[in-house]
This record gives C-alpha cells, sequence and structure tokens, in this order.
C-alpha cells in the first residue's frame, strides 16, 4: 500500500495522512493508491504539511499499518534509543516494532 | 576568551530579525518550502528525521559558562532537555519547532553565539585543539587565528556559495588532537627562525572520497595568513566542481588537478592577493590576542593528587591530563557512559559542566571533535572535588581514548541522511566492553562509528571503523582497521563483507583478540595493524 507523510510545517512533527486530515500515528495512515502526489501537492500548498512525499507500507498480522522501510518506522516511532521520547514510552516492547 | 564588540553583536542582531521576519513569512505562506529552506539552513535550522534539527556553532570548540547555561536552557526550554554534541565540536538539537526557531536565535545572540553557517555551502565553524592554551606542546595558543577567520569567514561574500562546504581546523602542536589533516583545510602554527606562521595542508576530508590533505606551504607568516587562505578559496572557488556535489570537494579538485599544479595556482593567487592590502593590521591581530591571554593561574600550588580512592585514581590517570603549568591540569569529561548516547547531555549536566567550568576553570570550556567536554585549567588540588560532583551527575565515566570512548554520528535514530543506526552499535559495543580492567588493557583504541557514507562518525579516521550501509533496507556494518586522525593520520581499510547488528560487534571483538595476541611491547592497536597487516585480522573474522 501507499501511504502519505510529511512534517508539520510549524512543529516540525512527522505526519501521517489519514483521508481527511494528518495524524502523528502511523496506523491511521490510509492507502492513498495512486493519489498521494496530488494529495502532497494539495497539502504543501495549503501549509497543513512541509515537504510530503508518499512511502511503501504494508498491513502486519494485528492489522496495523507498517513502513516498508526501516527508516521510515523510526520515523513513525522515534529514536530507537530513546524510547521514552517516542509515541509510546509506555510500551517496552515498542523497539522491537522497528526491527 | 573572545567577547563581541559591538559590530559582532550587531551582525547576529541583524541575523535574528531577518530570520524572524523569514520565519513569519514562511508561516504565513508568503515564501514556499523551496525558497524558505536555504534561508533556514544558512540558519542552521535542518530538518531531520523526526523535526527540525538546529545546529549551534561552538567557535573552536570554546564556551564561556554563560553561553553554556544558555545551551541548557534552550534544551530545556525548547527541546527535550538534552543537546547533542557533535564531531565539529557544535551542539545539535534535535526537537526543535520551527516557530520557536527565531526565539532560541535570539537566546543564542544575547550570549554572543549564533547558528550562523552551520549548514550549506560556505566556510563553516572553525575547529581546533580542545587544549588549545593548556598544552606545554603548542608553539602559540591556535584561538587567536580562529577567532581571526571566524571573522573573516563569516558572511564572507566571495565565499557564501562555494562549490561545496568548507571546513577549515587550526592547531599549533605536533601533536593533532583535532583530525587537523581531514580538514578541508588544515593549519598547523609552526616556529621557523623565531617567528611564527602557518603551515598549510589543503584538501583532506571523510566523506565518500577519504583523503588525507598534502601539505601546500610549509610557512605563511601569520600576518598574511588570510591572504594566502583568500587565494587558496579562489582558486576552489574558480576550478571546483559544481555539476557534481559527489566531487565537489577541494580535495577532489586538489587530487585531480594535482597538489603541485592547485600549489602553484594559489601562489600565483596569492601574490596577487598581497598587493590588495586584505590582511588585518598588527594591531588588530592583538587586539584579538588580547582576548585569549594566559588566566591569572596562581603560582606555588603543589602538583601533589592524593591518589587513596582508587576510582578516583583511575579516572585521574585517564581523564587527566598535563598542563603547561605547575598546579594545574586539563580535566576531560567523558561524554560516553557506557550505557549512553555519545555526545548527548542532559540540561542538567550541561548546567553542571558549566558551574563546574565558573568554579574550577577560569569560566570556560570546550567542546571536543570526540563528543567530550575538556575544561582546561583545573588546580590539581581541585581535581577531587571537581570528580566528585561529575561523579553525582553521571560525567565522571573513565574511558577517554578507551575502546568505549566512541564517537558515533546520530545515525539512523535521527538523521534522514543515514542508511543505518549508529549509536545502538555504539551500546553494544561499549556494554561488551565495559569491563574497566579490559579496556585498560587494550590501551588506546579509538572506535568511530558512522550511519551512513558522509562520515560524520570519523569512520575512516578509526584505528576501528564502522560504516553503516543499508542493504535491501537491512541495516548492514563494514568494519575498518588502521585509521587515525591524530598526527600520524591513515585512512582505515574495509575489512571485508559486512556484518549484522550482532555481528558487528563480535567482529569487532575478534579484531581486538588479533591485536592482543599480536601485541608486542606496548604497541597500540594501530601500531600493531600497521606491522602485521590486515591479513591476520581478516583470517580471523572471516574463518
Amino acid at each position: 500500500m501507499n501511504i502519505l507523510t510529511g512534517n508539520d510545517l510549524a512543529t516540525g512533527d512527522v505526519i501521517w495522512w489519514t483521508g481527511n486530515g494528518w495524524s502523528r500515528h502511523v496506523e491511521d495512515s490510509v492507502d492513498v493508491g495512486d493519489k498521494g502526489a496530488e494529495i502532497a501537492q494539495a497539502e504543501v500548498a495549503a501549509r497543513r504539511s512541509n515537504e510530503a512525499y508518499v512511502i511503501d507500507a504494508t498491513i502486519d498480522a494485528d492489522g496495523k499499518v507498517r513502513p516498508a522501510h526501516i527508516k521510515d518506522r523510526i520515523r513513525a516511532l522515534g529514536p530507537t534509543v530513546r524510547l521514552d521520547l517516542s509515541l509510546k514510552p509506555a510500551d517496552p516492547s515498542v523497539g522491537n516494532w522497528v526491527i | 576568551m573572545y567577547a563581541y564588540d559591538k559590530y559582532d553583536q550587531a551582525v547576529v542582531d541583524a541575523r535574528v530579525a531577518e530570520f524572524r521576519d523569514q520565519t513569519a513569512r514562511r508561516l504565513a505562506g508568503q515564501l514556499t518550502e523551496a525558497q524558505f529552506r536555504p534561508l533556514r539552513l544558512m540558519n542552521g535550522l535542518y530538518l531531520q528525521l523526526h523535526a527540525y534539527m538546529l545546529r549551534v556553532a561552538v567557535p573552536y570548540g570554546t564556551l564561556s559558562s554563560r553561553q553554556t547555561r544558555m545551551l541548557a536552557h534552550i534544551a530545556r526550554k525548547y527541546d527535550r532537555d538534552y543537546g547533542h554534541f557533535t564531531t565539529r565540536q557544535n551542539i545539535q538539537y534535535n526537537w526543535i519547532k520551527l516557530e520557536d526557531a527565531p526565539d532560541i536565535l535570539a537566546d543564542l545572540a544575547s550570549v554572543e553565539m549564533h547558528a550562523i553557517q552551520t549548514s550549506g555551502n560556505c566556510i563553516r565553524n572553525i575547529s581546533s585543539d580542545q587544549y588549545a592554551g593548556a598544552s606545554a606542546d603548542e608553539i602559540a595558543d591556535p584561538r587567536p587565528l580562529s577567532e581571526l577567520l571566524r571573522q573573516w569567514s563569516s558572511f564572507h561574500p566571495e565565499f557564501s556559495y562555494l562549490p561545496r562546504k568548507f571546513k577549515i581546523c587550526v592547531i599549533a602542536s605536533a601533536e593533532d588532537r583535532a583530525a587537523m589533516r581531514l580538514h578541508d583545510i588544515g593549519i598547523e602554527l609552526v616556529k621557523k627562525d623565531g617567528v611564527i606562521g602557518a603551515k598549510v595542508f589543503v584538501g583532506g576530508g571523510m566523506g565518500r572520497t577519504p583523503m588525507i590533505a598534502p601539505e601546500i606551504r610549509d610557512f605563511v607568516p601569520f600576518d598574511e595568513v588570510v591572504s594566502y587562505l583568500e587565494a587558496a578559496l579562489r582558486v576552489y572557488n574558480r576550478y571546483g566542481r559544481r555539476d557534481n556535489k559527489y566531487k565537489a570537494r577541494i580535495k577532489i579538485l586538489v587530487h585531480e588537478m594535482g597538489a603541485a599544479e592547485y600549489t602553484r595556482q594559489v601562489e600565483e593567487e596569492f601574490a596577487h592577493m598581497k598587493t590588495l592590502g586584505l590582511d588585518p593590521p598588527v594591531a588588530e591581530l592583538e587586539r584579538i590576542a588580547a582576548h585569549f591571554a594566559p588566566p591569572p593561574y596562581k603560582s606555588g600550588l603543589t602538583d601533589e593528587i592524593d591518589r587513596s580512592d582508587p576510582d578516583f585514581a583511575l579516572w585521574v590517570d585517564t581523564q587527566v591530563k598535563a598542563h603547561k603549568q605547575p598546579g594545574y591540569a586539563i580535566v576531560n569529561i567523558s561524554l560516553k557512559p557506557i550505557d549512553g548516547i555519545p555526545g548527548d547531555a542532559s540540561s542538567a549536566q550541561i548546567d553542571r559542566i558549566a558551574d563546574l567550568a565558573e568554579r574550577f576553570s577560569f569560566d570556560e570550556l570546550r567542546v571536543t571533535h570526540a563528543q567530550n567536554i575538556v575544561l582546561a585549567h583545573v588546580k590539581k588540588a581541585d581535581l577531587y572535588e571537581v570528580w566528585k560532583s561529575l561523579k553525582a551527575d553521571g560525567l565522571a565515566t573513565a574511558n577517554l581514548d578507551l575502546i568505549t570512548d566512541i564517537i558515533a554520528c546520530p545515525g539512523l535514530d535521527y538523521c534522514s541522511l543515514a542508511n543505518a543506526r549508529s549509536i545502538p552499535i555504539a551500546q553494544k559495543i561499549a556494554a561488551r566492553f565495559a569491563d574497566a580492567g579490559r579496556q585498560k588493557d587494550l590501551g588506546e583504541l579509538k572506535l568511530k562509528i558512522s550511519g551512513c557514507i558522509n562520515a560524520c562518525g570519523h569512520h575512516h579516521a578509526g584505528n576501528i571503523g564502522i560504516l553503516g550501509v543499508d542493504r535491501k533496507g537491512v541495516e548492514n556494518y563494514q568494519l575498518l582497521l588502521g585509521g587515525s586522525g591524530a598526527e600520524d593520520v591513515s585512512l582505515a581499510q574495509i575489512t571485508g563483507p559486512g556484518f549484522d547488528e550482532n555481528g558487528i560487534v563480535d567482529a569487532v571483538e575478534k579484531a581486538t583478540e588479533v591485536y592482543l595476541a599480536h601485541r608486542e611491547a606496548d604497541e597500540r592497536f594501530v601500531d600493531t595493524y600497521r606491522r602485521i597487516g590486515m591479513k591476520p585480522f581478516k583470517d580471523v573474522l572471516y574463518a
């Protein structure tokens, strides 16, 4: 599947396209099919995202969206060496999701 | 240390106001990202993996306590309570909001700091020896020239759009603690017939094409250095390739043109430059030098150190170096705790270091390219108190230049250019070699890790180097051996096929075992490697 990601213009936060807006959580992503570039252009023009682009992703065994490349999984979670700063600081096993 | 005059302050304040306006226009949609990107990069503001990242210049690695406290304040107020000291003696913040960036730059300007020219194809922060002004082996303090070059290179109109970024290093000792010959221009202050001048090396660097800078001039009179560098940069600016960013660094030009021809052209340009009267007057050189006058050392101090506490004695043996002034010592503060992140320090730790510098080291400190901190002028009688304070804040690790004193770039955990993570590898290696006795037995062993070929982790200069690569979406690590960034500079060579995340830790351990099996007398790891060559290592690594 193709999902759309970018950074919030003002805060720089990593954001993911949900179909009708942006979320900080990759699991909220939707498949944008071949519409990614078009959505990205509109969202960047509206200053709701900075440098948006499409990446490959899959649905994992739990039915959740998982970016195909490790770089995007680290973007989605946070630094693997500072899980206390990740989006799921209370989950000690969350680093396994990246690897 | 140097203090801004009214011109320095006006320039930095004006830049803050300019960037505040540019940021407001970007947030209001009056500038596109394509228009804004080069503007934010000129102010050190990158967009990295998780957020905006701000790289703040620490000129030649020197900070006052006041400046250091401001760095802690920024970490606390605008970031996530920590900063990352880099391999170019700077500090980076990883979680900056664009809307906060102008306020941060204003805070920095209030303590005579900025983030100007920490990105872009311009002359970057001048790096230098962290022991400047304190080491017995220097022929002069390298900081006055470093400061002169900072002023010369700041907003230099001719060199603001070079073919590629440009890094200059100044040292003044035969012992190279700053990887001088791995810079675009390396300057070693030397004395000739009783007169101080500069030996100039041009065309070094790491990255995808590592090169050691050849010497192009054995002596440039001190008061002509600016003209000489103008000439060196002019030839590069004229002929450096702008069609291919991978061939745009000056090292490629010097290599392809040949050092002799490059030198000839620089000399020709230098002869012309000298007629233009660009070099600063002696009075200006003296004005700058006066800022770096030796601090008011006390005389008659003891050189005795009470070593009755064994942990303290171990720390002294590892972290404390000789000072030129009787009764004083140079203290190296490790930012490499075994379970830590190389170069990271919390705001509380940064504040504590500032306190110690204020109380015990004439109110200043240094950042090293090895991502550690130095208190350059500490009374030996105060060492125990300094150590106790450092210990209380997790800053008393004793591992300077040992295998756990690892240089590591931020890698894929933070950097959008990286192909693999560096920090977890550093942590695993540090854990494997955590035993202090084992580290001491291995002796000096400089291990450096980069998460991509850009080599911010200086892997080419590691006695053991590690390069992270992306192999079909999986992290893989190449092992390199035999590099050095010191006065015996050499480039590390790849051993062979790479290893996975755990395999690279085993490979490092095997390399140390080969070293121990072949070590003669007091050879360091790199000495043994140079004597026996790569084959015995490969035989074990790939058996």
